[in-house]
């Protein structure tokens, strides 16, 4: 092999430039990246829970299910009320029982009367879809059939869905069913029909005590946003990295 | 090139131009990405967004039962019952009065149970509630027999 004194010069050259190039300048950016870093979208909903405003009166999953026309009799719903009871002996007793639509109205756990003495602590969890920032059930949908809106809704598309439930399996949170009647994928909207109109979700509104909130974490002024920048919130199951949008307030450690 | 490995590659072409052409038929035109979506999260039918948004509203709020029902909201709004939609016991509204005529009103106890059925549970905002144990405070009664709704306060019964 020969190379000539010319050759070795330029190819060191070449070889210099290469290596001090930094190898950000060789990131391609998406163009949704460079659309997120100069703020395109003004609207990101978010949730937020207030676990001690919660009595388990379970008007939210009433309105839910009829405002959402999900089979009222069948335990399926978008979203549910959970109960926590922890006893003296470290032990914690969660119901569900319908997903709380009917509300707490017995003392009763699993058929289980629990003696009101050694009960440390207890209280209502509301859960719903998280509508996660990076949401794996999107992820995994091998037709394009569920996705996120630009103001971070993720949402299903029925005729388009062929029901395998790979999403179902996918979230962490167990919020996705499938839908008895249409056969599809079903998960909470944010009642993307009313909050798109300016309206509260039903669940929102039906509820008494303002356990539940929805706003705008883009907006600055928006009482939500305002309470999840500066109050101490908690998400569920951070560790699935999924990036969860609904916040909550006072929540135990043996809330999963 | 040899005839018995080109047949196989002309298979395997036309297998594939076909999936492509059915392909090009079955998917919907609108199929794809929002401007500044991401292909990850946002590759979808776009019109999908529009048949959510077009999905039927049925809670209505007090403040569309107040155009009509003035008295009645202003009297729960002056009770202990103030923060309670009246769509949680009077049902949707959806397009009352055109659809339904009438609203089918509940007044089980188990709907008043759902707040007021004594929980030893100190700790969480249920203890707040006035609350009665059901199986002793008049099991066979409807409770708005005595009580009424509007203005529970036990002073006006």
């Amino acid at each position: 092999m020969s190379c000539s004194r010319r050759d070795l010069l330029k190819n060191t050259m070449k070889g210099v430039v290469a290596a001090t190039l930094p190898l950000s300048a060789l990131k391609i950016l998406s163009p949704a990246q460079v659309k997120a870093s100069v703020g395109d979208s003004n609207v990101r909903w978010v949730f937020l829970v207030d676990i001690q405003k919660c009595v388990g009166c379970g008007f939210c999953v009433k309105a839910c299910k009829i405002e959402n026309e999900v089979p009222y009799d069948v335990g399926v719903t978008r979203t549910w009320v959970e109960r926590y009871v922890v006893t003296k002996d470290h032990k914690t007793h969660i119901d569900t029982p319908m997903g709380g639509r009917d509300g707490y109205t017995t003392s009763k756990i699993h058929g289980e009367e629990i003696d009101p003495d050694t009960i440390t602590k207890a209280f209502f969890v509301p859960k719903l879809c998280n509508h996660c920032k990076k949401p794996a059930c999107v992820q995994v949908c091998p037709v394009g059939a569920t996705y996120q809106t630009k103001d971070g809704v993720v949402l299903v598309d029925r005729s388009w869905c062929i029901g395998c439930g790979y999403c179902i399996m996918a979230c962490p949170f167990g919020a996705r069913f499938f839908h008895p009647i249409y056969k599809v994928a079903e998960k909470c909207t944010f009642c993307y029909h009313r909050i798109t109109k300016g309206m509260k979700t039903a669940c929102v509104q039906a509820c008494p005590f303002g356990a539940r909130q929805i706003g705008n974490l883009k907006d600055e002024n928006d009482p939500v946003a305002k309470t999840i920048m500066t109050k101490r919130v908690g998400i569920l199951k951070d560790e699935y990295g999924t990036q969860p949008q609904v916040y909550y307030i006072g929540l135990d450690e043996r809330v999963r | 090139m040899k005839n018995h490995v080109l047949r196989p590659l002309f298979v395997v072409i036309a297998g594939v131009a076909l999936l492509l052409v059915v392909r090009h038929f079955i998917v919907p035109d609108d199929f794809g990405v929002e401007e500044g979506g991401s292909f990850t999260f946002n590759y979808h039918r776009l019109s999908s967004n529009d048949d959510w948004k077009n999905f039927k509203v049925k809670y209505r709020g007090m403040e569309y039962c107040q155009e009509c029902h003035e008295e009645k909201v202003e009297e729960i709004l002056a009770s202990p019952h103030s923060v309670i939609q009246c769509e949680n016991c009077h049902g949707p509204a959806v397009d009352h009065p055109e659809d339904p005529e009438v609203l089918s009103i509940e007044t089980s106890r188990l709907l008043c149970r759902r707040c007021h059925a004594f929980l030893p549970y100190p700790q969480s905002n249920r203890a707040d509630m006035p609350a009665i144990n059901p199986e002793e405070h008049n099991p066979s009664e409807n409770c708005v027999e005595c009580h009424n709704p509007h203005n529970p306060d036990l002073e006006n019964m």
